[in-house]
C-alpha cells in the first residue's frame, strides 16, 4: 500500500534521477520528504536542495536539466502559479524533466482540498501534462513521462498531475515497478546537444529580435509537443510490455455502445467509473472517457471515443471564471463539425474537493441523454444542492452575527 | 590587505590582459560601464564560465544567432538567476562524481545582473544562494536604476537622483548591497569600478581563488540614465571614488578593509554636476542644504569607518 505521495517517490527514485530541486507545499510536501530521507540515507544517488522559492526551484530544475542531468521536481497549486514565469519560460529552452503537481483548489478563498485550475493554468506552457487517476498509475506515468519527455522527437518537458488528498494522501495498492524492469524501458539521461561543459562553448536561452524567428521557435516547440502524441502511443505500447499496464492516451470504459460517456480527469474519474456501472446495472448505456494525456490534446482519440456516442456530459472540476469548463470547450473544438458529434453537456463541479455524489452522475447521465436525444445541448450547470447552499447560509449567519469590536469606536 | 594571500598577477595597468575576451559588437549603449565593467571581469575570470543572466540591460548580449561569449550562457529571469546558477553547479558536480565528466569540463558559475534585480526582486534567491553556500561569483552592474527600461527608481537609486520616476529626484535612499552581502557571511564580497582597473582586477583574481558565495559590486556609471556625455564614463568612475561616495571595499574573513582611501576627499558637489541626474540640484539655483546633507552622508561614512 502506498499514498499518492509515496509513489511519487518511488517514481523518482525507479528513474534514477540526479537532481531534485524541492521546496514545501501541502499537499506535496511528502514527496519532498521522502526523497529527502533517501538520498540523505544513501539509498538514493541523487541530490536534493531546499529552493527558498518555487519559481527558483523551477529554474534550477530547468538549469540543471539543461546542465545534463536527470531532474525531478514537485509543487501544487499556489507553487505552481509562484513558478509561473518559468513554468512558461523552460519548455522553450527544450532541456526535458518531470515536475510533479499534486492539485490543490487555488485562492481565493484559499484551501487546501483539490481541483484542476493550478495545473491548467500551465496548459498552454509547452509542459507536456499526463493526469492520474490511482497511485499506481502515479508511478506508472512518471516513468513513462521521462521516457516521453527525452524522447529526440520530443524534448520539453512533463508534469505529472496527481489530485491532492483524493490520491496524494491515500493507501492504495501499487505495484512497486521492477528496478531491472525499469532500467531496460528508461535508459540513462542522454542530454543529446543541451549540456554545458569547457570543451562546448554554447549560450542558452538566447533572445531573438523579431516575430519571424520568435514565432518559429514557438512552432517549434508546439510541433514537438504534437508529435509527442505518437510518441506517448509507441512509449505507453513499450511501457505495456515491460509492466504489463496499459496507459492509453484516452481510457475508455464501457465505451463502445454507450449512448451517454462522461468526460471527467483525474481521481475523481473513478466516481464516474462507479457511477457508470450503476447506471449500466439500471439498463441505461453509460460508459466513461478519461484523457490521461491533456497536452498533447489526443484530439484523435477522442473522436474515435466519442464519435457516433448521443451525448457527453463533460464533467470540469475546473472553473474558467467568464467561460466555465475547460475540458467542455476543448472538447466541443475537437468535435465540432465532425459526423457523429455527440451533443456535449457542460458540468462544472467538485471545486476544492467538493463531493460529487452517485445521485448527481445519476442525473447528469438522464439530462445527457434527454439533451442528446432532441439533438440540443442544455445550459452549463454548476453543481451544488439546496443542502449545501443551507448549509452556506448557516456559516454566513456565523460570520455576521459576530460581535463587532466593540471597543473600536469610529 | 590581508598578508597571507597569494601574489597578484596584477600590480599596475600593464599587467592587465591587453585583448579582451568577450567579443564586440554588443547591442549595449555608447559608454556603457557596465559593459566595460563585464570586459574587465571576464578576462581573468576565463571562458571556462557560464553566465547565469538575469533580466537587465545584458539581456540583450547573446541575440540568436550571435553571442559575444567565449565561453558558455543561460539566460534566466530576473528574480532567480541564482537558482539557475545553483542548478548548473550541482548538475556540474553530479556529472563529475557520478556520469564521468573530466574535471577540465568544469566551469565557473557567474551570475550577471544589475542592480534592478539584485536589490530588489532577485534579492530573495540571492540571499538563498548565499545561505547555501553556493559556489558562485554574482556580479552585479550598479548603475542605480532600472536602466533598460529606461532609469526608473530602483532600490540603488541615490537620495536626490532624478529618474523616470522620479522627477523632483528619488526620495529614497541607495540600499548598502554590500553590507547586505556581508551580513551572510559570504566567503568573499568587494566593491569595485571599471575606472579602476587594477583593484577590479585583483579582487576578480581573488575572487577567482576561493570557492563559496563571492559578490562582486560595481558601480556602472550610466551616460544614458545617469545623463551626461559617454566620453565622462571614466572621469565620473574616477569622481565617484575620490569623493568618498562609492568607497572600495573588501569583505573577507568576517573583515571589513578599504582597498582606496580617498584623502582628501573631493567635495561631492565635483561629482554631482556632472551629471543631468542632479541637475536640479544647481539650477535654476543651488539646493545647498540638499548636497551638504549628501555630503554630510558621505562625512559620516568616512568618519565611522575611520577614513
Amino acid at each position: 500500500l502506498l499514498t499518492g505521495n509515496a509513489a511519487a517517490a518511488w517514481g523518482a527514485r525507479l528513474a534514477h534521477v540526479d537532481y531534485v530541486p524541492a521546496f514545501p507545499i501541502t499537499p506535496q510536501t511528502e514527496i519532498i520528504e521522502t526523497l529527502a530521507g533517501w538520498t540523505e540515507r544513501g539509498e538514493m544517488d541523487a541530490r536534493l536542495v531546499m529552493l527558498e522559492s518555487e519559481h527558483s526551484m523551477l529554474t534550477a530544475a530547468a538549469a540543471a536539466a539543461a546542465t545534463g542531468v536527470r531532474v525531478f521536481t514537485a509543487t501544487s497549486s499556489q507553487g505552481l502559479l509562484y513558478a509561473m514565469e518559468m513554468v512558461y519560460a523552460v519548455p522553450g529552452w527544450r532541456a526535458p524533466f518531470v515536475l510533479v503537481n499534486v492539485s490543490r483548489a487555488l485562492a481565493s478563498p484559499i484551501t487546501l482540498e483539490p481541483d484542476h485550475n493550478d495545473v491548467l493554468a500551465a496548459r498552454d506552457s509547452g509542459f507536456l501534462q499526463l493526469h492520474c487517476a490511482t497511485c499506481q498509475e502515479v508511478v506508472d506515468a512518471i516513468l513513462l513521462a521521462y521516457r516521453l519527455a527525452e524522447h529526440p522527437r520530443v524534448r520539453l518537458p512533463a508534469i505529472v498531475n496527481l489530485d491532492g488528498f483524493y490520491l496524494s494522501f491515500t493507501r492504495e495498492p501499487v505495484q512497486v515497478p521492477d528496478p531491472a524492469a525499469v532500467r531496460a524501458f528508461l535508459p540513462p539521461f542522454d542530454a543529446g546537444k543541451l549540456e554545458f561543459r569547457a570543451g562546448r562553448p554554447v549560450s542558452q536561452a538566447v533572445a531573438v529580435i523579431g516575430g519571424s524567428a520568435y514565432s518559429y521557435f514557438r512552432y517549434q516547440a508546439h510541433l514537438a509537443c504534437l508529435e509527442a502524441l505518437t510518441v506517448y502511443d509507441e512509449v505507453a505500447e513499450d511501457f505495456a510490455r515491460h509492466f504489463g499496464r496499459r496507459l492509453p492516451a484516452v481510457d475508455r470504459y464501457r465505451l463502445d455502445d454507450a449512448e451517454v460517456a462522461f468526460l471527467m480527469i483525474g481521481a475523481f474519474s473513478t466516481k464516474a467509473r462507479e457511477a457508470v456501472d450503476a447506471l449500466r446495472a439500471e439498463g441505461i448505456a453509460a460508459g466513461l472517457a478519461r484523457p490521461r494525456l491533456l497536452r498533447p490534446y489526443p484530439v484523435e482519440a477522442l473522436r474515435s471515443a466519442l464519435l457516433g456516442r448521443r451525448a457527453v456530459a463533460v464533467i470540469d472540476q475546473n472553473l474558467s471564471a467568464g467561460k466555465g469548463g475547460v475540458l467542455a470547450a476543448e472538447l466541443a473544438s475537437a468535435l465540432y463539425g465532425c459526423a457523429g458529434a455527440p451533443v456535449i453537456a457542460s458540468y462544472v463541479g467538485g471545486l476544492g474537493g467538493r463531493e460529487i455524489a452517485p445521485e448527481e452522475f445519476h442525473a447528469i447521465a438522464l439530462e445527457a441523454i434527454a439533451a442528446g436525444r432532441v439533438g440540443r445541448a442544455p445550459a452549463p450547470r454548476l453543481l451544488y444542492t439546496e443542502a449545501e447552499l443551507r448549509e452556506v447560509r448557516k456559516l454566513q449567519a456565523i460570520a455576521l452575527a459576530e460581535p463587532r469590536n466593540e471597543g473600536a469606536t469610529p | 590587505m590581508n598578508e597571507s594571500q597569494p601574489v597578484t598577477l596584477f600590480r599596475a595597468m600593464k599587467d592587465l590582459p591587453s585583448a579582451h575576451l568577450l567579443a564586440g559588437g554588443t547591442a549595449m549603449c555608447a559608454g556603457c560601464c557596465g559593459l566595460q565593467t563585464l570586459h574587465e571581469v571576464y578576462d581573468i575570470l576565463g571562458a571556462k564560465t557560464v553566465f547565469v543572466n538575469a533580466a537587465g540591460c545584458m539581456t540583450l548580449l547573446a541575440n540568436y544567432p550571435y553571442t559575444p561569449f567565449r565561453g558558455s550562457w543561460l539566460y534566466t529571469a530576473m528574480a532567480s538567476a541564482p537558482a539557475g546558477a545553483q542548478g548548473v553547479r550541482d548538475a556540474l558536480d553530479l556529472r563529475i562524481r557520478k556520469h564521468g565528466l573530466p574535471r577540465e569540463e568544469d566551469l565557473t558559475a557567474v551570475v550577471l545582473t544589475g542592480d534592478g534585480s539584485a536589490y530588489g526582486m532577485g534579492l530573495s534567491s540571492t540571499s538563498a544562494a548565499i545561505e547555501r553556500g553556493l559556489d558562485f561569483v554574482y556580479l552585479c552592474y550598479d548603475n542605480e536604476g532600472y536602466g533598460n527600461t529606461g532609469q526608473q527608481s530602483s532600490a540603488a537609486t541615490p537620495h536626490g537622483a532624478r529618474t523616470a520616476t522620479s522627477g523632483r529626484g528619488n526620495p529614497g535612499f541607495k540600499k548598502d548591497l554590500f553590507a547586505i552581502w556581508a551580513a551572510h557571511r559570504p566567503v568573499y564580497a568587494a566593491t569595485a569600478i571599471a575606472s579602476e582597473p587594477v583593484d577590479l582586477a585583483r579582487k576578480v583574481e581573488k575572487a577567482s581563488r576561493l570557492k563559496g558565495p563571492r559578490l562582486i559590486l560595481a558601480l556602472a556609471p550610466c551616460p544614458t540614465g545617469w545623463d551626461y556625455d559617454a566620453k565622462d564614463t571614466v572621469e565620473i568612475g574616477h569622481l565617484a571614488v575620490k569623493t568618498g561616495i562609492w568607497p572600495l571595499r573588501e569583505y573577507e574573513n568576517g573583515r571589513i578593509a578599504h582597498t582606496r582611501v580617498p584623502h582628501p576627499r573631493v567635495p561631492v558637489a565635483e561629482y554631482l554636476r556632472r551629471q543631468g541626474r542632479f541637475r536640479h540640484l544647481f539650477e535654476p539655483a543651488t539646493d545647498e542644504a540638499a548636497i551638504a546633507a549628501i555630503q554630510a552622508e558621505v562625512d559620516a561614512y568616512w568618519n565611522a569607518v575611520g577614513g
